[in-house]
């Protein structure tokens, strides 16, 4: 027998019991569209973080300052102020491999321009900020050294912020007002959109450091910084830029052998491994129910197959008598229980896409349909068919003629 | 065409066939050692009381069972100790099957169910169409090709048997009670067919049956009891002539109409 010959008796047999048939699928259906949805909220989350970390800088090292410990009670990183504009100096100086260093504190503030006004997050660096964060002007330019030195009142908007203070334009040029401070706007940055978290990244002006610190938070004393951004030269420098700031900073600190560090160094994609491990354990968790679903839809179809068989083996008798070998009721079963498989396994995918889409539309989870995912639900469906049918196939192939023909 | 006895060219050649189910003390002696012979052309009836062998005999003779002991040659084969998968090879070319309860696939067309032995002989598709159209034709079914067996009277479905058991151009044709489910007459419908298939195609017909009325239409009876062969004798020997004469044992030629 050929295998259009196949497929047409395994669809007239299925298509005699549409309702059973379908039910025996549903299995296979949830099984397939949970590997569909697991693996594109997974791969989803993934790209996210990727990109987040992309658009962070994939070199980018942070330091923070250590913990406060009061009676005994830490109140964790970067509540204590050990960081200063000098460590930053020094590290950009004396580290090698790092491509820039960058301070940053900042600050919340009411913005005001005109009639606008705007509740938004005030960072205060220097221009090497611009090349850690690998982040462009969009307009006008960013703060120069000098300006730095010069604790100039001058801001750079991000373009959340220059959308609300200035909906109608012309931001570069014109005046804000922060905390009763006027700032020249001489620059608006370009946008970097969402965050892979949902978080606004270009709600924020940024200022010069020391304009921050002297004009808005009044932190002059020692020239505390809020944590230090560095950037490595490549991926590979990483560990070794690390290595180098922890022990530059340690000497400078004054630190003894017996004293901990009182600041903390970070790779931020190990910080962003763990939001990766995170999102990867949760799609595990849906593809431990698409495999748990996809066992339940093969046991499913080998008690359908079975009752078919049954129910067929008359049939089966015949077959035999007019000359079908054992080989041929095999694989017509076989066939019968792959159609079934396969059938709940395309339904699955449109299942599984449309979950995803749900996924996106409804519960803005970020979600990316590979199609390697239709491709091993399809695959995992057809195997479930091989594995559960052959069973009942075997079963089928072995009866005896002359008992199956009697059968009643 | 054939001569009534059939041809001097043996088709079954059986000697001391015996067959036996299970072991021991609860072994059963379905047969003893039979020895037969059945030539081309001939029409046997095989008769019996229940539990005589003669339903192991046909299942034997189809090729649906191996035996115990002996030789069991087909068409100058021997197929006593061929294979499950030899066997249904012998079955598909050699031998066509009819039986008491028709044994069509529900929900099948009729072309469909005479296509079927041609499917597992690997005929090509417009091969098999020509050929169960034809022998649809020829059983006086060619205006009901796509009739279901549901849709068919019982002398019908048991007509698109006969034309299955014949797709694939079998020699023997093996019936076991074929009118069994039939009045009396549909039952002369098939039996006249057989008798056609038997003069006319030169086909070895070899019918089953309890009833005298049936085995009158055959020229040779088999009777078997205790496992072994009791009588074997030419039908004017064992059938009533009054019950011959009902089964009008004439010249058949107008039974192929619709």
């Amino acid at each position: 027998m050929n295998i259009a010959v196949l497929l047409r008796v395994a669809w007239q047999a299925l298509g005699r019991n549409a309702a059973r048939s379908f039910l025996t699928m549903l299995g296979i259906i949830i099984g397939v569209g949970a590997v569909i949805t697991s693996m594109a909220i997974g791969s989803g989350a993934q790209a996210a973080v990727l990109a987040q970390i992309e658009s962070l800088g994939a070199n980018l090292v942070v330091v923070i300052p250590g913990a406060i410990t009061t009676g005994g009670v830490s109140l964790g990183f970067g509540t204590k102020t050990s960081l200063t504009l000098a460590d930053v100096a020094a590290i950009a100086q004396h580290v090698p491999e790092v491509a820039a260093a960058a301070p940053s504190s900042s600050t919340n503030a009411q913005v005001v321009s005109g009639g606008m006004n705007w509740y938004t997050s005030i960072t205060g660096s220097t221009p090497a900020w611009q090349m850690v964060r690998s982040w462009p002007v969009a307009q006008g330019r960013f703060f120069t050294n000098a300006e730095v030195d010069q604790v100039a009142k001058v801001a750079v908007l991000g373009s959340t912020a220059t959308q609300n203070l200035f909906p109608a334009g012309g931001a570069v040029g014109a005046t804000v007002i922060i905390k009763n401070v006027p700032f020249h706007v001489i620059g608006v940055l370009t946008s970097k959109g969402q965050s892979g978290f949902g978080r606004d990244q270009d709600d924020f002006v940024i200022v010069p450091i020391t304009t921050l610190q002297e004009r808005l938070t009044g932190i002059t004393f020692n020239r505390w910084v809020g944590s230090i951004l560095i950037s490595a030269t490549s991926p590979e420098s990483v560990p070794g830029v690390i290595d180098a700031a922890e022990r530059l900073l340690r000497i400078r600190h004054h630190l003894t052998a017996h004293q901990p560090d009182d600041f903390s160094v970070r790779n931020i994609s190990d910080v962003q491994q763990v939001r990766i491990a995170t999102s990867q354990t949760q799609a595990l968790l849906l593809a431990g129910v698409a495999v748990v679903s996809l066992v339940v839809g093969g046991i499913g179809i080998m008690n359908i197959m079975l009752v078919s068989v049954t129910e067929r083996t008359r049939e089966i008798g015949l077959r035999m008598a007019v000359g079908a070998k054992g080989r041929d009721i095999l694989l017509q079963f076989l066939v019968e229980a792959l159609t079934l498989a396969c059938i709940g396994g395309l339904i699955g995918i449109g299942v599984g896409l449309l979950t995803a889409r749900a996924a996106s539309t409804l519960g803005h989870w970020p979600v990316l349909i590979s199609p390697f995912s239709m491709i091993l639900g399809f695959t995992s469906a057809a195997a479930v068919g091989v594995v559960f049918g052959f069973y009942p196939a075997q079963r089928a192939a072995a009866l005896d003629p002359i008992v199956a023909l009697r059968y009643e | 065409m054939a001569p009534p006895g059939g041809t001097a060219d043996p088709l079954i050649e059986v000697r001391d066939l015996t067959k036996i189910y299970g072991e021991g003390d609860t072994a059963v002696h379905a047969l003893r050692g039979v020895s037969l012979d059945i030539r081309r052309g001939e029409f046997v009836a095989i008769m019996g009381p229940s539990g005589s062998g003669k339903s192991t005999f046909m299942h034997l003779l189809g090729c649906l069972d191996r035996p115990t002991s002996g030789s069991y040659r087909l068409a100058g084969e021997e197929v006593s100790r061929l294979s499950r998968d030899e066997l249904a090879d012998i079955r598909n070319r050699q031998i066509g099957f009819v039986f008491q309860s028709f044994n069509l696939l529900a929900r099948t067309t009729a072309l469909e169910n005479v296509e079927l032995p041609m499917l597992y002989a690997g005929v090509r598709q417009d091969e098999r169409l020509r050929r169960a159209r034809a022998l649809l034709v020829s059983v006086g079914l060619g205006e009901r090709l796509d009739h279901r067996p549901s849709e068919l009277s019982g002398g019908q479905q048991q007509r698109v048997a006969i034309a299955r058991a014949l797709a694939n151009g079998a020699p023997l044709l093996m019936a076991d009670e074929p009118t069994g489910n039939l009045d009396s007459a549909s039952s002369i419908e098939i039996l006249t067919l057989f008798r056609h298939l038997n003069r006319e195609r030169g086909i070895t017909v070899v019918v089953v049956t309890h009833d005298m009325n049936v085995a009158a239409w055959s020229r040779r009876v088999v009777i078997f009891k205790d496992g072994l062969v009791m009588q074997d004798r030419p039908v004017e020997a064992v059938v009533p002539e009054a019950i011959r004469a009902a089964a009008g044992d004439a010249p058949v030629a107008q039974e192929a109409r619709a």
